[in-house]
């Protein structure tokens, strides 16, 4: 039960949008990253989709942009609070990218430029649920929001949004990430509130 | 899971930012860079959260600090640097965050650089190597508006005198002290040149401000030679005006 605040009442959102529980709403859009901003020269960039042992697939930058591309709106919910609604993201489904992809792996570790990792269960990057964006509002992704390419996966907080990919191992068996190691929690869902590991 | 703080203390660092001390009965303690999520309910049970950076080292009196800026438009900061009293009870959750963290178990060079109120768990760092007696080498470069906008000046003075393995170099962006070498500015390569620990020295940087000047900082540090994988950063607030 929660303590009442003497002298607080708080500023409700006149547009009664459903938001995520303890979300608020924002227009801006703020900038989380555990480190330097990473540049990333497209002649250099890559994604690599492997199971650990083989590549089993692998795009350059061009043959990443001759992949069909969906144009989509989305909303974005942080662990830190806040909810950005209506964002619009040019990318590519990762059905597409995973369509020729045989596996019975259960998750994938996400690998970005800089180091970063986030884990997912597979089944949330399939059926129209994620996306490699290269996209944002019309112009190319800055690098502070992860340009040239991020990862989308709207329905987890956006941590498991990887800023920078560069690929993905399949894996068998669900393992910490890096802020999923460091206090977070393994999956993500904001509808349910799971920020911290020993949410429920 | 949330825990009760009872205020013991308020102090205003400046016009805008003050400091508030909680007594915190179940406080499992904190590592110096963590943060906290402050909770506050209105009485028909709407209730809002905000993250706030921990301002003190470990203690055992199981006290708790965090300074708060108060941002213009904010729904939690004005209630928190102008509403609450000394005795009145805010709820916590934390400490909160591994990465953005240092251990007095580190005894490399260490080097901070602040931006704004992203000073405040920087300043947990600079408590904690002095509570902990630690002899790391620090370095804090802080950018600050004005001479005016600056916490803890006394203390920081205070630590920096006492003890010159800690190093302390203000930089004003828009209003510098009378008689100041430089026209006030934004950090720039030479002053990363000439008042940051040599790269070679391989510090640990830690970076903490708006998201702007932690972007603007760690490509600095990064062309001054230090290493992408020694730079630590805390951003806040939206998307600077950088390309």
């Amino acid at each position: 039960m929660a303590i009442i605040s003497r002298g607080f009442s708080g500023r409700r959102s006149a547009a009664d949008v459903k938001l995520p529980p303890g979300q608020y709403l924002t227009t801006d859009f703020p900038v989380l990253s555990a480190g330097p901003t990473p540049d990333v020269p497209l002649d250099h960039w890559e994604f690599v989709i492997d199971d650990g042992t083989n590549i089993l697939r692998r795009w350059d930058w061009k043959s990443f942009r001759d992949l069909p591309t969906e144009i989509f709106t989305v909303d974005l919910h942080c662990v830190t609070r806040w909810s950005k609604l209506g964002t619009s993201w040019e990318g590519v489904s990762l059905d597409t990218m995973l369509a020729e992809v045989k596996t019975d792996a259960s998750h994938a570790m996400v690998r970005s430029y800089g180091d970063y990792t986030t884990n997912l269960p597979l089944n949330d990057l399939r059926n129209g649920q994620a996306w490699i964006a290269f996209r944002f509002d019309g112009k190319d992704l800055a690098p502070e929001h992860g340009g040239p390419a991020r990862l989308l996966v709207p329905h987890l907080y956006l941590w498991k949004s990887a800023k920078w990919v560069r690929g993905m191992t399949l894996i068998h068996q669900d393992k910490p990430g890096f802020w999923e190691g460091l206090g977070y929690h393994i999956y993500g869902d904001p509808w349910r509130e799971q920020r911290y590991s020993g949410d429920e | 899971m949330w825990r009760i703080g009872t205020i013991v203390a308020l102090h205003d660092e400046t016009p805008t930012a003050r400091t508030i001390t909680l007594e915190v009965p179940d406080w499992p303690g904190h590592l110096a860079g963590q943060h906290v999520d402050v909770r506050l309910t209105a009485p028909d049970g709407y209730s809002a959260v905000r993250s706030y950076s921990i301002a003190s080292a470990p203690n055992s009196e199981r006290r708790v600090e965090l300074t708060v800026e108060r941002l213009p438009n904010g729904e939690v900061s004005p209630y928190l640097t102008q509403e609450v009293a000394v005795g009145d009870s805010l709820e916590l959750r934390g400490p909160i965050g591994g990465w953005f963290v240092w251990r007095t178990e580190q005894t490399e060079p260490i080097q901070l650089v602040a931006g704004g109120s992203g000073v405040v768990p920087l300043m947990a760092m600079i408590r904690t190597r002095a509570s902990a007696g630690s002899t790391a080498p620090f370095r804090l470069l802080y950018s600050v508006r004005e001479p005016g906008a600056v916490f803890y000046r006394e203390e920081l003075q205070a630590l920096s005198d006492h003890d010159h393995a800690v190093s302390l170099t203000y930089a004003y962006t828009r209003a510098a002290p009378k008689d100041w070498p430089q026209p006030p500015g934004r950090i720039d390569a030479a002053l990363i040149a000439n008042t940051t620990w040599p790269s070679n020295l391989v510090p640990t940087c830690y970076v903490c401000g708006p998201t702007s000047f932690v972007e603007s900082t760690t490509d600095l540090l990064i062309a001054s030679g230090n290493g992408r994988d020694k730079i630590r950063t805390e951003r806040f607030g939206p998307t600077g005006d950088r390309k």
